[in-house]
């Protein structure tokens, strides 16, 4: 009984494990991995990420982003200079032919503006992502802290022991 | 007057004219108060100021003396730089334990307008307890910006909304009200624990 469980458990875990760096695809346009970070609560705003990359032979462009758990998004870039942190909206994000985006590279982030629920770790939610030529595609973002760490409940066995 | 004297006449006119934007261009060379300010570590750094805590307290220069204490400035109506460093933070704190009681972090609003006591109090539960999150009236703010020879900026985008530019980095402040170093968030987990360690003492 335990041994099945375990072997249950297991299974689980390596179906889970690959399929956690999670992908969508639309047309020629690869959406790689969407991710937010958790949210203090009744935070006014919370923040996307996730890899674009253009496989086709045309630019493209993403040019809206919703979703039902905020009133409003944009795509902001931020920087610090001279020691000053800003943020801009960016007005439609190129995505040139054969280039990928990463949006924590480029200090791009989806700005989720009014989230209606606190964002926890291990949560997902929806969003729906228009691109200029590719159209439009459904996502799941998954809420987790860092962008190099897996969320709290996918972690797939070989973890660092603290 | 000879084309050659009208020529040298006008070199040395450029030449002048040159200088004195350089001279005059020097005086704005962005970070120059800002270093002036950290290197000297005067006391007169860190104050004065006065501002109200998330809690209600009210807390100035004064009310720190004493005891090292940490601050960096930002605004709730961030999604990336202001929550990692406080999420960061309470990490930090969490593992350094008792210890991490021996300073006091400071998290200051550059964005009174929107960040009201009751909103910081509610963002704050999320953190450890012992982060203070201060803000003041416009006044206030920018006595507390200049004391720490900060910066901030309210910048207005589409739709008639804004957004506010703020100095990032967290600045270390000793127990005699000292400028005592700085700290950013992103350095090596090690390197931040030392230099909260150092400040905390240990
Ligand atoms: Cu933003």
């Amino acid at each position: 009984m335990f041994k099945k469980t375990t072997a249950v458990l297991v299974a689980y875990v390596t179906l889970v494990g690959p399929a956690s760096a999670h992908d969508f695809k639309v047309g020629v346009i690869e959406i790689n991995h969407p991710w937010s970070r958790p949210t203090p609560p009744f935070a006014p705003v919370a923040g996307g990420y996730m890899t674009l990359k253009n496989s086709g032979p045309d630019s493209d462009r993403l040019v809206q982003v919703t979703s039902p758990i905020a009133a409003r998004a944009e795509i902001h870039r931020s920087a610090v200079e001279d020691g000053v942190a800003s943020m801009r909206p960016v007005d439609g994000l190129a995505l040139e032919p054969g280039v990928t985006v990463d949006f924590e590279a480029e200090k791009l982030h989806i700005m989720f503006i009014g989230p209606k629920q606190q964002l926890q770790d291990g949560d997902k939610f929806p969003a729906t992502l228009v691109f200029e030529k590719a159209g439009t595609v459904d996502v799941e973002f998954v809420v987790q802290r860092k962008a190099s760490e897996p969320a709290a409940e996918d972690h797939s066995g070989h973890g660092s022991s603290n | 007057m000879s084309a050659v004297k009208l020529f040298r006449i006008a070199v040395w006119t450029a030449i002048a004219l040159l200088c004195g934007i350089l001279i005059g261009f020097s005086g704005y060379l962005p970070g120059t108060n800002s270093k002036e300010a950290l290197g000297t570590g005067t006391a007169r750094f860190g104050g004065p100021f006065q501002l109200t805590a998330h809690s209600g307290e009210a807390i100035d220069n004064a009310t720190l003396a004493g005891k090292p204490y940490l601050v960096f400035f930002g605004f709730t109506h961030c999604p990336d730089i202001c929550p990692t460093t406080l999420f960061e933070l309470t990490d930090l704190m969490a593992e350094m334990g008792p210890l991490a009681d021996r300073f006091t972090p400071l998290f200051i609003t550059v964005d009174p307008e929107r960040d009201t006591q009751e909103v910081l109090a509610q963002y704050m539960t999320a953190f450890d307890q012992r982060i203070v999150a201060l803000r003041g009236n416009q006044a206030e703010t920018d006595a507390v910006v200049k004391a720490f020879a900060a910066y901030y900026r309210k910048v207005p985008i589409e739709g008639g909304r804004y957004t506010m530019d703020h100095t990032a980095g967290i600045i270390l402040m000793d127990a005699k009200g000292n400028f005592a170093g700085t700290l950013d968030i992103h350095e090596p987990r090690d390197t931040v624990l030392a230099k909260l360690r150092r400040l905390a003492g240990a």
